[in-house]
């Protein structure tokens, strides 16, 4: 089964709730896939077994063989070549290419333009105890995580796992590719006007993707309703309330993960995860 | 005409409290124009309430369509898609639309020119007023891709009005990461103001989002949010910034006013002195920098 754990905004909680319900689930996959800001290492610490680097394919082009006929500029979709025909010289932009291609498909000329590997990023697995520790880390500079983060769900994942995915933060692309293939999405919000605001974008995503999704309320003031009324008119089940308290904070500052700062939420966790589990196939 | 400065806000980690401290910067800069380009979730509007607002979509990014009628079934897209966005529904091929990329290369590849390549509207910016000054921001689709064009396309915008109206100072409130909507945030900005908050993920994230500016050689300084939560975390940020020879601008303490003030949706610098002390050294300080360059 995969969970996924997202928020619209950052900075809401969703690390801390997604490395607490990995370290309450006993044998599971924890599963980092916020590649641009991958934290959850700070509080499962785990145990490094290997490290592969992320790898795309990119065009290079011989220019003693290309003709500088501009096919491949033609082709390209994102502008990352071009051909000056009478310079003879042709330019490649690394960081607009998507890796499509489409430019190697076109080239009517042999060995002109060959396909070369560039990193973009580190998948790292490891282990915390039982649960299986699985990130992908996007090197700084390089424009998308999109292919890493599918590079990992097609290749490094076992369905059979129970996955807890920690989902990119945002609504664009990245979010999709974290979501597409979970079978249910817990939602990490905050009770203030931004946190809703994200919420509502978060959940516009979740329901074009059919997703069944629950929300857990962070930092919880005790004083404002502001989600519970709109989870309540969204028809989306509050699963939980993380009160507001600066123990938790500073737990969260020093990486220690949330059970252990507060052991009574673990009976909490461990029950919502009852409840998904015991969901599958129905 | 001198080419207006750029001053952005970025924080590698989200929920640091940049947009809020954007926002009291906005409320005390003179003559700029303000620029949300957190397009995934643009909140800096909650804070200053834009009147006025004018909105126009923007395209981006194409999307796949096969024609059935015309497709023979050969299969070749569905073969070389990198990005497995086709697929056999029914018998018939269709494209995933949030798998599609837009490249294009099924399109080259059909021998029945079945697949057609469409343009599609992932967002919409907007401009605006605010008691504050001029307001450029925009909305992207939820899902959509191209936010980092979409982030180029509203600084853009925010260029032409600062030209326009001789307007000294753009001021740009920064997506959080460091993939591509930030770096077209960052991209020819003048200076760097990183907002991280003394936990092992802020210091974690700091670093990343430091690279980041150091790769594009931009000047930045460091705002400590809620630097009182972890004074251990705070000292490590400060030995980091003196290392990498940027400053620490200024360090915030939690508040409960600053709390309250942003669940009413108001500007907290107006009510919170504190915070509306550290704004204005904060802004010397970024003046200073501006005028020495
Ligand atoms: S398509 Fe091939 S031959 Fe033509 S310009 Fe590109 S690399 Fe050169
Ligand atoms: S692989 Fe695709 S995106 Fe990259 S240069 Fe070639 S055509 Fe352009």
């Amino acid at each position: 089964m995969y969970i996924a754990v997202a928020s619209g905004k950052g900075g809401t909680g969703k690390t801390l709730v997604s490395t607490s319900l990995a370290l309450c689930a006993g044998e599971c996959a924890y599963v980092d896939l916020d590649v641009e800001e991958p934290n959850g290492y700070i509080f499962l610490k785990p145990v490094i077994e290997k490290e592969i680097r992320c790898e795309l394919p990119v065009p290079q082009i011989d220019e003693q063989v290309c003709t500088f006929c501009g096919e491949c500029a033609k082709a390209c979709a994102y502008n990352a070549l071009m051909v000056m025909k009478q310079l003879k010289k042709t330019l490649f932009f690394a960081d607009l290419c998507h890796s499509c291609g489409a430019c190697a498909y076109v080239c009517p000329v042999k060995n002109a333009l060959k396909e070369v590997k560039r990193t973009i990023g580190k998948i790292s697995t490891g282990k915390t105890g039982t649960v299986k520790f699985i990130e992908g880390r996007l090197d700084v500079g390089r424009p998308s995580g999109v292919p890493l983060i599918a590079c990992i769900i097609n290749d490094f994942l076992d369905i059979n796992d129970l996955l807890i995915v920690d989902a990119s933060p945002g609504t664009s692309c990245p979010v999709v590719e974290s979501l597409k293939k979970s079978d249910y999405v817990i939602l990490v919000t905050e009770p203030t006007p931004f946190g809703l605001h994200d919420l509502e974008l978060t959940i516009e995503i979740v329901k074009e993707l059919g997703k069944e999704a629950g929300i857990i309320i962070n930092k919880d003031n005790g004083r404002s309703a502001l989600i519970e009324d709109f989870a309540a008119r969204a028809g989306i089940p509050v699963l939980l309330k993380i009160p507001y308290s600066m123990d938790i904070q500073r737990a969260y500052s020093e990486g220690i993960p949330l059970i252990e700062a507060q052991p009574g939420i673990k009976e909490k966790f461990k029950e919502i995860l009852k409840k998904l589990t015991a969901g599958i196939g129905q | 005409m001198k080419k207006a400065k750029e001053i952005v806000v970025i924080s590698g980690k989200g929920g640091t409290g940049k947009t809020t401290i954007t926002a009291s910067l906005a409320g005390i800069m003179t003559d700029k124009v303000i620029v949300d380009a957190d397009v995934d979730a643009a909140n800096l509007y909650i804070l200053l309430r834009p009147q006025n607002i004018r909105g126009t979509d923007f395209t981006g990014k194409g999307l796949a369509e096969i024609d059935r009628d015309l497709c023979v079934h050969c299969g070749l897209c569905k073969e070389l898609c990198r990005f497995f966005a086709i697929e056999i529904v029914d018998g018939d091929y269709r494209v995933d639309p949030f798998s599609c990329d837009g490249c294009g290369l099924c399109k080259i590849v059909c021998p029945v020119q079945a697949v057609t390549i469409e343009e599609q509207v992932v967002g919409k910016w907007f401009s605006a007023d605010t008691e504050f000054g001029a307001f450029v921001y925009a909305r992207l689709i939820p899902g959509a891709e191209n936010s980092g064009n979409l982030v180029t396309m509203v600084k853009e915008q925010a260029k032409q009005k600062a030209a326009a109206g001789n307007i000294p100072t753009i001021l740009i409130d920064g997506p959080p990461g460091i993939g591509c909507p930030v770096i077209s945030a960052v991209s020819g900005a003048d200076f760097a103001l990183i907002v991280t908050e003394p936990t092992y993920s802020g210091i974690s994230d700091l670093r990343r989002v430091f690279d980041l500016t150091a790769h594009f050689g931009i000047k930045s300084g460091i705002v400590i949010n809620r630097c009182d939560i972890n004074p251990g975390n705070t000292t490590a940020i400060e030995t980091f910034a003196r290392e990498k020879g940027i400053p620490v601008l200024a360090g915030i303490p939690h508040s409960r006013c600053i709390m309250d003030e942003i669940s009413e949706s108001r500007l907290p610098a107006r009510k919170c002195k504190e915070l509306s002390r550290q704004i204005e050294n904060i802004y010397e300080h970024i003046k200073t920098e501006l005028l020495n360059e």
